[in-house]
């Protein structure tokens, strides 16, 4: 039931986000959508990801867009306004992807996957949270991965100060 | 024990946010809206990682795929603001369809 209502809330602000032409408002339904998919996280028993959710994307990302919403507009004119083109070419982009996208899933029937009638969907053990395995493995098996990936942030990090730094010389 | 929610749902939903950010990318001439489209789009793609990892409980290997997917929608976002920053002190305008190269 309560999947329910995030999802609605999910797709109800996404939405608005799409027909809407003020750029705050569209950021702060974003605000609504993210929030709304760390519940749905939560309730997928994926309890890390959610609060990687709410501090990464609600916490960093959102306030990065709001920012950089107010340095490319004036808020007091219209060019916090923004019009939208391409509206029948979207539109029908809109309806082939969902259409096709819902025609399958709905086709598919999932009981009948091998590997999910071999899964069991309730077993976390003894434990109830993720955290501790999550833990155990990113620094084990995918530890690769997590040294790349900050690797990257720390890139990302010097890139996006050296290219919004005024008067550069190149 | 809590009624498990059916996977079809769970497509569904991520279906319609990929649809709706493919929409605002397509739409939006803003720079900044057309960004919010993409973490949409990212955001659809971690959802169907989670829902799947409900039948990987010993292993996680979409959570763990999704934790990376996020730290790189970190990275992307911030360097794409800055370009976002810069276009708009060059050319006084962040409407992408404005946004003309010098002959």
């Amino acid at each position: 039931m309560l999947f329910y209502i995030f999802a609605a809330l999910a797709v109800l602000s996404a939405g608005y986000l799409v027909l809407t032409r003020n750029l705050l408002y569209a950021g702060f339904s974003l605000l609504v959508t993210l929030l709304s998919l760390a519940g749905i996280y939560v309730l997928l028993f994926a309890d890390f990801v959610a609060v990687l959710q709410l501090m990464v994307y609600v916490g960093g990302v959102l306030v990065l867009i709001l920012f950089g919403i107010m340095l490319s507009s004036r808020v007091h004119d219209d060019s916090v306004l923004s019009k939208s083109s391409n509206k029948i070419w979207g539109t029908l982009v809109f309806l082939f992807v969902s259409t096709g996208l819902c025609y399958t899933i709905l086709k598919t029937n999932f009981s009948l996957l091998p590997w999910l009638q071999a899964a069991e969907t309730d077993v976390l053990g003894y434990q109830k949270s993720t955290v501790q395995s999550i833990g155990i493995k990113l620094m084990t098996d995918f530890v690769l991965p997590f040294e790349v990936a900050s690797l990257l942030l720390l890139i990302a990090l010097m890139g996006a100060a050296y290219i919004a730094t005024e008067n550069q010389k190149v | 024990m809590i009624e498990p929610i059916p996977l079809e749902h769970i497509l569904l939903l991520s279906a319609l946010l990929f649809s709706l950010g493919i929409l605002a990318v397509i739409t939006k001439r803003h720079a900044v809206l057309v960004l919010m489209g993409i973490e949409l789009i990212f955001n659809a793609a971690n959802l169907n990682l989670v829902a799947f990892s409900r039948y990987d409980p010993v292993l996680l290997q979409g959570q763990l795929f999704s934790l990376f997917v996020i730290v790189v929608i970190a990275a992307e976002s911030a360097v794409a603001l800055a370009i976002v920053l810069r276009v708009y002190q060059y050319f006084k305008t962040a409407n992408l369809n404005k946004i003309v190269g010098e002959e």
